[in-house]
């Protein structure tokens, strides 16, 4: 089945909670509802036409007004996949988990948690899954502020090439003095 | 809302029972892992991966530099088998910007690939039986892997970081005489393989170290969204190159091997070293047709030197890489940096199965399922 006849047969299900399909893209994508995700997901892994067994990966979007997470699925039977889209506002980044239909889904969620702030309610093991427990912030989010220092290790390093600037300008001013000075252009009367 | 309180794992010990840290710097796990083991005795109630030690936040510095210039840090997604991640990149922004690669740099880059994959099950099947206690296998295969370092090195200078692709072709062409060179070593390399089979393939200690150990029906494998060899081992008939063919991999006649419980049941750990074994065999045959069928062209299409896709279009990419399907997603913010980079990889799923499988295991069959699940873990941390 192509993403036509997917977002067809999903609103045919679930009507409202399914937006428009996006076909101007390289991949087509399809917005759905995040409080409706559940059950989506739940038809597009059982329906004996879809079956989507196949959680590829889920990945957060950031578009600053609004926040976006990205769900790649894959059927191994049918050979067909689909994209789904799911909007946050940037100020409310609850999820439902999907980690019932696809246990794949653990992993990814964590990860997503971790790198990009949402919360997935409903997952069995919500923690940080590459950053250390008390890392601050999430780093893909566009609005990041890049720690100065973790645990007192300072996250500046100075620049060698700066010292050596400074090196040569102290020699350069202890020459100085004893320098000639040079002839300033028009002193000297032009010689005829 | 209030974010949630990052906790480690919660780990409550009955009497008697015990919790080790099996790593960061644990021989066997592959690079810096870190398994929190809780075990009694010698059989592992639970065994919970901690990953992140290698993370070097490759994704944010895909945000940070240009289209062209990510191309270097892609190599360190997966150093040990680099191309893939160079491939799987480079595809995803020539289907963003819609470019038409020439098919002499297909050619060239199914080549690097399926060399690539050769080195990487070398180290795949070779550390496997270091981890079990026999040792000279691997250095069998590292004598081995030295020839196609050469050969790599030969056709793009560099010997483990390649840097080899471009988006829309390869950086170099073949140089005169490499063509023979690569005929003549997979000549060399099949009487190996037999060899290697004789060494250790068939050893009784070896098959009843993995045979019947962790087995993962497919069904499973594909819930928990294993990829390549792992869930081949399983018994899913599947692989990119072939079902969703990309690149010009349908234009080679190769087969697919799985899993069916060669000395134990399907999906065990035997199976997955056997799937790597045959798949080196099925490399070298991709490998014979590519090499002699390779046309004459152009290296590169025409790429503008700044790319610019326009706001909002996205595109995911995958490949077969050596660890499974190595995807990339690319989403363009009307820059000329990418506004989000992200790559799913092979081991990352490799892993998250771990922590499930392990109730009831020993734990020197963990070392051996660990293994036989091939990760290494920057492709995991990123």
């Amino acid at each position: 089945m192509d993403a036509t006849a997917i977002v067809n047969r999903l609103k045919e299900k679930f009507g409202d909670a399914i937006g428009a399909l996006t076909t101007e893209n390289p991949d087509p994508f399809v917005v759905v509802d995040r409080k409706a995700l559940v059950e989506i997901c739940k038809f597009l892994k059982t329906d004996p036409d879809l079956e989507l067994d196949f959680l590829v990966s889920i990945s957060g979007l950031d578009l600053k007004e609004k926040m976006v997470a990205v769900y790649h699925l894959w059927g191994y039977k049918h050979r067909h996949g689909m994209v789904l889209k799911v909007e946050c506002p940037p100020t409310d980044l609850v999820l439902p988990s999907v980690t019932s239909v696809w246990r794949a889904a653990n992993w990814h969620e964590r990860e997503q948690f971790d790198l990009f702030g949402f919360t997935f309610t409903g997952h069995p093991d919500l923690r940080r899954l590459l950053l250390p427990e008390d890392w601050v912030g999430h780093p893909l989010q566009k609005s990041y502020v890049y720690p100065t220092q973790y645990h007192g290790i300072d996250h500046y390093r100075p620049n060698p090439f700066d010292q050596f600037k400074a090196k040569d300008e102290a020699d350069a001013k202890a020459r100085a003095p004893s320098a000639p000075a040079e002839p300033t252009p028009g002193s000297t009367p032009a010689t005829n | 809302m209030s974010e949630p309180t990052f906790s480690p794992a919660t780990v409550t010990l009955e009497d008697g029972k015990m919790l080790l840290n099996m790593g960061p710097q644990h021989p066997s796990t592959h690079g810096v892992i870190n398994f929190l083991v809780e075990t009694d005795g010698e059989v592992i109630d639970r065994a919970i991966p901690e990953v992140g030690y290698l993370h070097r936040g490759i994704e944010k510095i895909g945000e940070l530099v240009g289209y062209h210039a990510f191309m270097p840090y892609t190599d360190r997604v997966d150093y040990l088998a680099a191309m893939f991640a160079n491939e799987s990149y480079a595809m995803a922004i020539e289907k963003l910007i819609g470019v038409e690669v020439p098919r002499r740099a297909l050619y060239l880059r199914a080549i690097a690939c399926e060399i690539n994959r050769i080195a990487s099950h070398f180290v795949g099947t070779g550390t496997m039986p270091m981890d079990m206690g026999a040792f000279t296998p691997f250095t069998h295969w590292i004598r081995e892997r030295e020839y196609l370092n050469d050969i790599v090195e030969e056709l793009c200078g560099a010997r483990l970081t390649y840097n080899y692709l471009r988006i829309g072709g390869v950086s170099a062409d073949m140089p005169v005489g490499l063509d023979k060179k690569i005929l003549a070593y997979l000549d060399h390399l099949e009487p190996i393989l037999a060899e290697f089979d004789r060494l250790i393939s068939g050893n009784e200690i070896y098959i009843r170290r993995l045979a019947n150990i962790v087995p993962i029906t497919a069904a499973e494998a594909i819930d928990y969204g294993l990829a390549g060899p792992n869930l081949r081992a399983s018994g899913v008939d599947w692989d990119l190159r072939r079902d969703v063919p990309y690149s010009v991999y349908k234009e080679f006649s190769f087969d697919v091997p799985i899993g069916r419980g060669k000395c134990g049941v399907a999906g065990d750990c035997y199976d997955r070293y056997w799937v790597r074994i045959e798949e080196i065999r099925q490399s070298i045959r991709i490998l014979r047709q590519a090499v002699n069928g390779i046309p004459e062209g152009e290296l590169t299409a025409k790429v503008p030197k700044k790319i610019k896709p326009p706001a909002g279009r996205d595109a995911y990419a995958r490949v077969e890489s050596a660890r499974g399907e190595l995807g990339c997603y690319v989403a363009a913010d009307g820059s000329e940096k990418p506004g989000r980079l992200k790559f799913r990889t092979g081991s990352f799923s490799a892993m998250a199965i771990i922590e499930d499988k392990s109730p009831g295991l020993m734990i020197a069959d963990l070392v051996a399922f660990i293994a036989s699940l091939d990760v290494v873990a920057p492709e995991v941390d990123r």
